[in-house]
C-alpha cells in the first residue's frame, strides 16, 4: 500500500498543471453554466487542487486531519453553488470529473504493469467518490438551509398585525389556513390586543384562496377567543365564492360580524369609536 | 378559610381574582357573591381575572353560571383582563361563554357596566 499511495500523490504532485487544463477541458465538455462563470470553475479548480496535492503526501485518508482543508474547500464550493440554485449533480460532476485526466495519467504511467494500475484505479476512484460524496452531502444539508429559512420567514411575514387606528387592529391574512398557522395567528393578534388595548380586531381573509369548514372553525375559534378578552372582532375580505362555500357548508357565523370589504369594516370599526370622516370643506 | 374577596363599589361589585383559583375556591365565590348580589341589591358584577394564568373546565363553567345567577338577580356581569392564553385554552375546551360579557381591563369594563345601567348597552352590543 505504501507504494501505492507514492504513485497517486505522484500523479497529481508530477503534472498538476496538466491535471487541470484536462479537468477544466473535461468540466466545459460537460456543459457550461451561465450562473457560475468559467473564471470562478478555474479559480475553484485551480485551489482545489493545491489543497488536494498537499494532502495527498499524508495518505489518502479522506476523512483524516490531513484532507481537513481539502474537506473545507468542498464545501465553500458547493454551499456557493447551491444558493445560486445549482443541482446536485453538477455539483457533484465538479468533483467527479477530476477522474478521467487521473486515470489517464494513471495508464501512462503503469502501462507495463497491469496489478498496480487496477489497483491504483481502485484507490483512486475510492477517495474521488469520497469525495463527491462529501461535496453532495455538504450541497444538500445547504439547500436544507435555504429552505428553512425561508419558512421562517414566510410564518413571521405571513400574521403581521398592523395598527389601522387608534383602538383598531387589523389582520390581512394571505394563503392557506392551517392549524398550525392559525395557532400562530391567534397568538400573535391576541397579545398585540393585549398590548395596544385595542377594542376591535379586523381579519381579513382577502387573501385567503378557500374556506373550509375546518377554516371556518379555525376562524370561529380565533374571533371567540378575541371576545372573550374583551375585544370585538370584525371578519372582512369575503369574496362572493366564499360566502356562497360558507352557507353550502352550513357553517354558522351568527354572532360575527361579517363585511365585504376592509373599508367597510374600517368605517364600521370608527363608528363603534365615536369616530366620523368628514370631507374638508374648501373655501 | 381562603376567600375572594367581593368589594363594593356603588352600585357595583368587583371581584378580582388574584390566587389560583381552586375548584372549593369556585364553589364559595359563587355562594358569596349571589348573598352579596341579595344584600346589596347590586346592578352589576365585574370580575377581573388579569392575574389568573390556568383554568380548566370546571373554572370557566363555574365563570359561566355566575354570569348566569347573576344575571337572574337583575345585575350584568362583566368579566374583564382575560389573557391570550386563557382566552385560546377555554375556546379549546368548547367553553365560548355565551351570554357574559367582556372588556378589555377594568376601566372600560365600569363603562360598560354603567352604560348598561343607563340603558345604552344596546348600542354597544348591536352591529350598525
Amino acid at each position: 500500500m505504501a507504494k501505492s499511495r507514492v504513485s497517486t500523490a505522484e500523479i497529481i504532485n508530477d503534472d498538476s498543471k496538466g491535471i487541470l487544463a484536462d479537468w477544466l477541458t473535461e468540466l466545459s465538455a460537460a456543459g457550461q453554466d451561465t450562473r457560475i462563470d468559467q473564471a470562478e470553475v478555474r479559480r475553484q479548480a485551480t485551489e482545489l487542487l493545491k489543497v488536494m496535492a498537499k494532502a495527498v503526501g499524508e495518505g489518502l485518508d479522506v476523512d483524516g486531519p490531513a484532507w481537513q482543508a481539502v474537506r473545507e474547500h468542498l464545501e465553500s464550493i458547493s454551499r456557493s453553488r447551491a444558493i445560486r440554485g445549482l443541482s446536485s449533480q453538477e455539483t457533484a460532476t465538479f468533483v467527479l470529473s477530476l477522474k478521467r485526466p487521473l486515470f489517464r495519467r494513471l495508464q501512462k504511467l503503469t502501462a507495463e504493469d497491469p496489478d498496480a494500475l487496477s489497483r491504483e484505479t481502485w484507490v483512486i476512484t475510492e477517495f474521488i467518490d469520497k469525495l463527491a460524496l462529501h461535496t453532495v452531502n455538504t450541497f444538500q444539508k445547504a439547500r436544507e438551509d435555504v429552505i428553512s429559512r425561508q419558512q421562517e420567514e414566510m410564518l413571521e411575514l405571513s400574521t403581521p398585525v398592523v395598527k389601522l387606528w387608534d383602538g383598531v387592529l387589523a389582520l390581512p391574512m394571505i394563503g392557506t389556513l392551517d392549524s398550525a398557522r392559525t395557532q400562530v395567528v391567534m397568538e400573535s393578534l391576541l397579545q398585540r390586543i393585549i398590548e395596544t388595548g385595542s377594542e376591535i380586531a379586523i381579519i381579513d381573509i382577502t387573501g385567503v384562496p378557500t374556506v373550509d369548514t375546518l377554516v371556518a372553525q379555525h376562524l370561529l375559534k380565533t374571533v371567540t377567543a378575541i371576545r372573550l378578552m374583551g375585544a370585538d372582532c370584525i371578519i372582512s375580505g369575503i369574496r362572493p365564492q366564499i360566502a356562497q362555500t360558507i352557507v353550502h357548508l352550513g357553517v354558522e357565523l351568527q354572532g360575527v360580524t361579517t363585511k365585504a370589504t376592509l373599508a367597510d369594516a374600517l368605517a364600521l370599526a370608527l363608528k363603534r369609536s365615536g369616530l366620523t370622516v368628514t370631507k374638508i370643506k374648501t373655501a | 378559610m381562603e376567600r375572594i374577596p367581593i368589594l363594593r363599589m356603588g352600585q357595583f361589585l368587583l371581584v378580582t381574582i388574584q390566587v389560583d383559583m381552586h375548584d372549593q375556591l369556585a364553589l364559595q365565590l359563587q355562594d358569596d357573591l349571589t348573598a352579596q348580589i341579595q344584600k346589596l341589591g347590586s346592578h352589576g358584577v365585574l370580575i377581573d381575572i388579569s392575574a389568573l394564568e390556568v383554568v380548566d373546565s370546571f373554572i370557566g363553567r363555574m365563570i359561566a353560571n355566575i354570569s348566569a345567577m347573576s344575571r337572574m338577580l337583575d345585575a350584568e356581569t362583566v368579566l374583564v383582563g382575560m389573557r391570550p392564553a386563557v382566552a385560546i385554552t377555554l375556546v379549546e375546551l368548547g367553553l365560548s361563554l355565551p351570554g357574559v360579557h367582556t372588556a378589555l381591563d377594568v376601566e372600560r369594563g365600569m363603562k360598560r357596566l354603567q352604560a348598561g345601567l343607563d340603558g345604552v348597552v344596546d348600542e354597544v352590543d348591536g352591529d350598525h
